[in-house]
This record gives C-alpha cells, sequence and structure tokens, in this order.
C-alpha cells in the first residue's frame, strides 16, 4: 500500500512492511529529548520503574534552556535535578550553560538528528526536526519517560496534508511569513493529528533555517509533524554538522493525502499573526499603525545565524526607538560566537539593542523580557497566547527577524519593505 | 468507568498556557500546580471547582505547548473527566498516559450548560446530562489505548510488562 513519508518512517521504525493512517503502532528511538521544565517530571515517572539505566546513554538528551542560566531558586531545584539524573544515568548528551542552547537549534547544530530518524522531545517544538527529514514530534514527560526507560513511543500513524511549494521567496520574505500564512490559511488545528509533508520545486530556493522555522511552527497548526522532502540542501547540512548516515524516505507518487496545497512562494509577504493565536495572520495592507513597547528576536523558531544576519542588515546604522526593548538572544553559543565574529552584535548593540545568553526566557514568560500590562511586542517566537509573554493583558505580534528589526527602528509593526524596499 | 459531576465550561482553543501558566512551571509538585490551574483563563476555577466536577469545551483543547504540568493540573484540581469537541493532541496523549479520564463528543458539549450535572459512562460511551435529560453517544478509544487507561497510565503498563 502506499505511504507517505512519515508513514515510511514509521513503518521502519516499527518493523512493519506497511502501516496505515489510524493504526496504532510502538516505534523505536532513535533520540529522546526533555528540557529543564519537562524532564523533571519525567524523571520522577521514571524512577517508578527501578531501573539502574536509560536504555542507551547515547539517544537520550537533555537541554538546560527554558528557565535557565537559572532564573529563581525553584528553576536551579529542576536544573539540579536532570544534572545528577544525567550523571548518575551517564547520559551521554547533557547541555548545561556554557553549552547549551535552545535545545531545537542546538540538536541539529550538534549533528545529533539525521533523515529517517524517529525523534520524540518533551517540548511541543520537537518537530523543528522534521527539516532534516526525520519524523520527530512533541511529547509529554510521561512519554519522555517510557522512552528514555524502552527506546520505544506509541502512536497513532498520522494521514497528511501535502504542501507543494513553487516558486521562490521575495527580499525580506522568509521561511517565517511562510508559516504564519500556511497557519492563517488552515487554522489552529487545520492539520490536528496529521502530518504536514512539504515536497515541490520550491524546495530548492529554501536554506536550512526557513524550513527548519516552518518545521517549527507545525505544531501550531495542530500537526503531528511537518516534514520536508530530503534534497543535497539537507543532506549538506547534516554532512556539515557532522551528523549520522541519513536514511531517505520519498513518499510514494500514489500516497494519499487529505489534501494537497500548493504554495506560491513568491507571493509570500511580510506577515504578522495578531494576539490571541498564530492564525490570525495578517499582511501589511490589513494593518494599521500599531505602536510597540518591545521586540524579541531568537527563539526556537528564529534564533539562528540567518536570522541574526536578516535582522542586522535592517537595523545596521540606525537606533531602535525610543522605549522599544529589543532584546536579540542568539539561539546557541555557537550563533553567539558566529555571530560576534560578523560583527552582528556590535550592529544590535551599537543599535540600542541587548544581546542575551541563549535562552528561552521570554518566548513563553518565563524570564529575561516579561510584558506588563497594556504591553506591546513584536517577537519572531512562536505563540501568542492570552498571557504568554507576561501579563494576560499584554500582546503578543508573531513576526520575521526582518519585520521584528524594522519596527525595532520605527517603534511600531513595520514592514521590512517599508524601511528597505521590496 | 463512570463518572458523575457539575460542570465547568470553556470553549475552543483553550492552551496550556492558560490551563497553567509557564510562570508556574518552576515546580512540578501537583498540589502547587493545581493552585494556579486555568489561572490566566479563569481566576474564579480554582476558587469553585469541587471534586469530581466535569469540564467541556469545544475545539482543540490543550492547544500548545507540550507542557504535562497542564493535565496533572487539572486532574490534581479534582476534576474528573475532560468532554471537549477535539483535544490538541499532545495534550491528547499526556491525558491518558497520566490517567486523567478524557473524551471527545461535540454533540455533548452543545448540549451541556455551565453547572449542569452530567454522568459519563464511556465504557458503554453514553454521556447523560441529569439536569435536562438528554443523552450522547461517544466512540470507544481504540483498544491498545484502552489497555493503557485500564492498567492506570503509561509508566504501570510499562511496569507490568503490557507494554515493552
Amino acid at each position: 500500500m502506499a505511504m507517505t513519508m512519515t508513514q515510511k518512517i514509521l513503518a521502519a521504525h516499527s518493523g512493519l512492511e506497511n502501516v496505515k493512517a489510524g493504526e496504532l503502532i510502538l516505534a523505536d528511538l532513535d533520540l529522546v529529548l526533555g528540557n529543564d521544565i519537562t524532564s523533571p517530571v519525567a524523571i520522577k515517572e521514571f524512577a517508578k520503574l527501578n531501573k539502574d539505566s536509560v536504555f542507551d546513554r547515547n539517544k537520550v538528551t537533555m537541554v538546560m534552556d527554558h528557565f535557565a542560566p537559572n532564573k529563581d531558586i525553584k528553576a536551579a531545584e529542576q536544573c539540579k535535578l536532570c544534572r545528577n539524573f544525567c550523571e548518575e544515568k551517564e547520559v551521554a548528551h547533557f547541555y548545561d550553560v556554557g553549552e547549551m542552547g535552545i535545545e531545537h537549534a542546538l540538536l541539529p547544530e550538534k549533528g545529533l538528528v539525521t533523515a529517517g530518524n524517529v525523534v520524540i522531545g518533551a517540548d511541543s517544538h520537537t518537530c523543528t526536526y522534521g527539516a532534516l527529514g526525520a519524523f520527530s514530534t512533541g511529547v509529554g514527560s510521561t512519554d519522555m519517560a517510557c522512552g528514555m526507560a524502552i527506546g520505544k513511543a506509541w502512536f497513532k500513524v498520522p494521514s497528511a496534508i501535502k504542501f507543494e511549494l513553487k516558486g521562490s521567496l521575495r527580499k525580506y520574505v522568509s521561511g517565517k511569513d511562510v508559516i504564519l500564512h500556511i497557519i492563517g490559511m488552515i487554522g489552529v488545528d487545520g492539520a490536528l493529528y496529521k502530518s504536514m509533508e512539504f515536497t515541490g520545486e520550491g524546495l530548492a530556493s529554501l536554506s536550512m533555517a526557513d524550513r527548519l522555522c516552518i518545521s517549527n511552527m507545525a505544531i501550531e497548526a495542530g500537526a503531528k509533524n511537518g516534514i520536508f522532502e530530503v534534497d543535497s540542501t539537507t543532506l549538506d547540512y547534516i554532512r556539515e554538522h557532522g551528523g549520522k548516515e541519513p536514511v531517505i524516505y520519498k513518499a510514494d507518487p500514489d500516497a494519499e493525502y487529505d489534501k494537497v496545497i500548493t504554495i506560491d512562494l513568491s507571493e509570500i509577504e511580510p506577515t504578522v499573526a495578531f494576539p490571541h493565536l498564530p492564525e490570525n495572520a495578517k499582511t501589511f495592507s490589513e494593518i494599521e499603525d500599531i505602536k510597540i513597547d518591545q521586540v524579541v528576536i531568537g527563539s526556537c523558531t528564529n534564533g539562528r545565524l540567518e536570522d541574526l544576519i536578516a535582522a542586522a542588515e535592517i537595523m545596521k546604522g540606525h537606533k531602535v526607538a525610543k522605549n522599544v526593548r529589543t532584546i536579540i538572544i542568539p539561539a546557541t553559543q555557537q550563533i553567539y560566537l558566529d555571530a560576534m565574529e560578523m560583527g552582528l552584535l556590535k550592529t544590535f548593540i551599537e543599535c540600542g539593542a541587548v544581546v542575551s545568553t541563549p535562552t528561552c526566557g521570554p518566548c513563553l514568560g518565563g524570564h529575561m523580557g516579561i510584558l506588563a500590562a497594556g504591553e506591546k511586542a513584536v517577537t519572531t517566537t512562536n505563540r501568542n497566547f492570552v498571557g504568554r509573554m507576561g501579563h494576560t493583558d499584554s500582546e503578543v505580534y508573531l513576526a520575521s527577524p526582518a519585520t521584528a528589526a524594522a519596527s525595532a527602528i520605527t517603534g511600531k509593526i513595520t514592514s521590512p519593505w517599508e524601511v528597505m524596499g521590496k | 468507568m463512570k463518572y458523575t459531576g457539575n460542570i465547568i465550561k470553556y470553549g475552543d482553543n483553550v492552551d496550556t498556557d492558560v490551563i497553567i501558566p509557564a510562570r508556574y512551571l518552576n515546580t512540578s509538585d501537583h498540589a502547587e500546580l493545581a493552585s494556579h490551574c486555568m489561572e490566566d483563563i479563569d481566576k474564579t476555577f480554582v476558587s469553585r471547582v469541587k471534586s469530581g466536577d466535569i469540564i467541556t469545551a469545544g475545539w482543540n483543547f490543550g492547544c500548545g505547548s507540550s507542557r504535562e504540568h497542564a493535565p496533572i493540573a487539572i486532574k490534581a484540581s479534582g476534576i474528573s473527566l475532560v468532554i471537549a469537541k477535539s483535544f490538541a493532541r499532545i495534550f491528547y496523549r499526556n491525558s491518558i498516559n497520566i490517567g486523567l479520564a478524557i473524551v471527545e463528543c461535540p454533540e455533548a458539549v452543545d448540549g451541556i450548560s455551565e453547572g449542569d450535572k452530567v454522568e459519563a459512562d464511556l465504557d458503554n460511551g453514553i454521556i447523560r446530562n441529569l439536569t435536562t435529560g438528554k443523552e450522547f453517544r461517544t466512540a470507544p478509544f481504540p483498544e491498545f489505548v484502552q489497555k493503557i487507561i485500564e492498567n492506570g497510565g503509561l509508566m504501570q503498563s510499562i511496569a507490568k510488562g503490557v507494554i515493552r
């Protein structure tokens, strides 16, 4: 029977020749991930099994990124619990302050995920690695505990929506605009329980940073995973980052899809998702003057080097608008270092922005940039729910790094095209 | 399994950030999480919820973050069952894994109001609104999921060797 990319990976990992949508399977895992918020719950669950070790010390990773560097005593206790567990169980990939980055930027950079893998993470944005041609999905802490114990997870085999990409993106338009456009089109539950599979001749024009950003926000459409067909860009990336041997799964030509949606990349415009759902996507012809108080450029969605380059190009030689706190968060230590060597950090600081150590911090209203009542922020993060970045009366507008940078210098939500031309 | 309780009703797209805001995720203590449950969408929830109460909600309940703290907070606050038109997928599997009873039934959600008394018999797939006398049918869980629930959750299923 014909299968999608996702179905083929799941079949191969559950010892089955064929799987079909709706079937419940137990799949073997190539990597199990947790962070400083979700791992403590998983560690407590794991303890119930009285096991001396995890199923494979090389296939478990914990990244201290959400409330790290520790924002308070309770956060410090949670990181300590993770640190002690990883030391005791000899978990090979434990990333603490100094080595850590935001998990979904860090793992691909460290070569821990390759094409054809099955990855679960106790973090909803684990779907990011679909950009590498892996099946990866967010789960809860108990699933993580189960994964650490037996190296397996249960899944309902998903059906899929196919996105056929064509054309190429215009200047100052990026993967973020594409995914906000798509979520605006299908809604926050438009892909509920399903795979989003990206393919088509338009793939060739998308960088890995664009693809990682698009896969990252598949969950914001309710999807189980968002996976890209593997091409030379993927293979080059995996090779450059020392990833394991990729296994390429292509969808069968006669695979069944719930829907096929064609996206012409050349028609995508700078897009902003208004409060309080990522599906409230608007382009600038529909946006009036909205004064802002804060800009955040970072997160697992948009804290990569390409994102910082895009922001710096727009901000260079300008000052951020009076009273707009502009916070730049390189997603990993390597990105921080690269940005420093390229002079991007100098550009940001001279503009009046601050540059933070890698952390998820403000994205989830943790620390490093919390909003007061009535405040508005343009951010490159992934969620704009009520209270997501602070007070329940604050507002988060989701946008690309280019739009966030343009907004930082004008003090209102601004298209990069307005500042830089088309 | 049978659940009887009074209804606390919410709308569509209730996300895990409002079920348990991230500012409280520096702990995994169940009682402490329960003390902030629903805080950003309904400040009265914690003071009015009674043991056995049932939540009904619209589409895509539990969307957003994978935090298992969300179903933990709901369960620890005394809620016995959540009936929604649909659940976001991570919340759905987390609830099954930790043993929080959930069921999808759009008709029931439309036919039940805040404060109604409801009885749900999930084994036989029947939800009864005891206040209005209306009855609704639900689909049973797949066998595999039923097995996890019957064994008291995912970790218990592994401990008993039901899943390996």
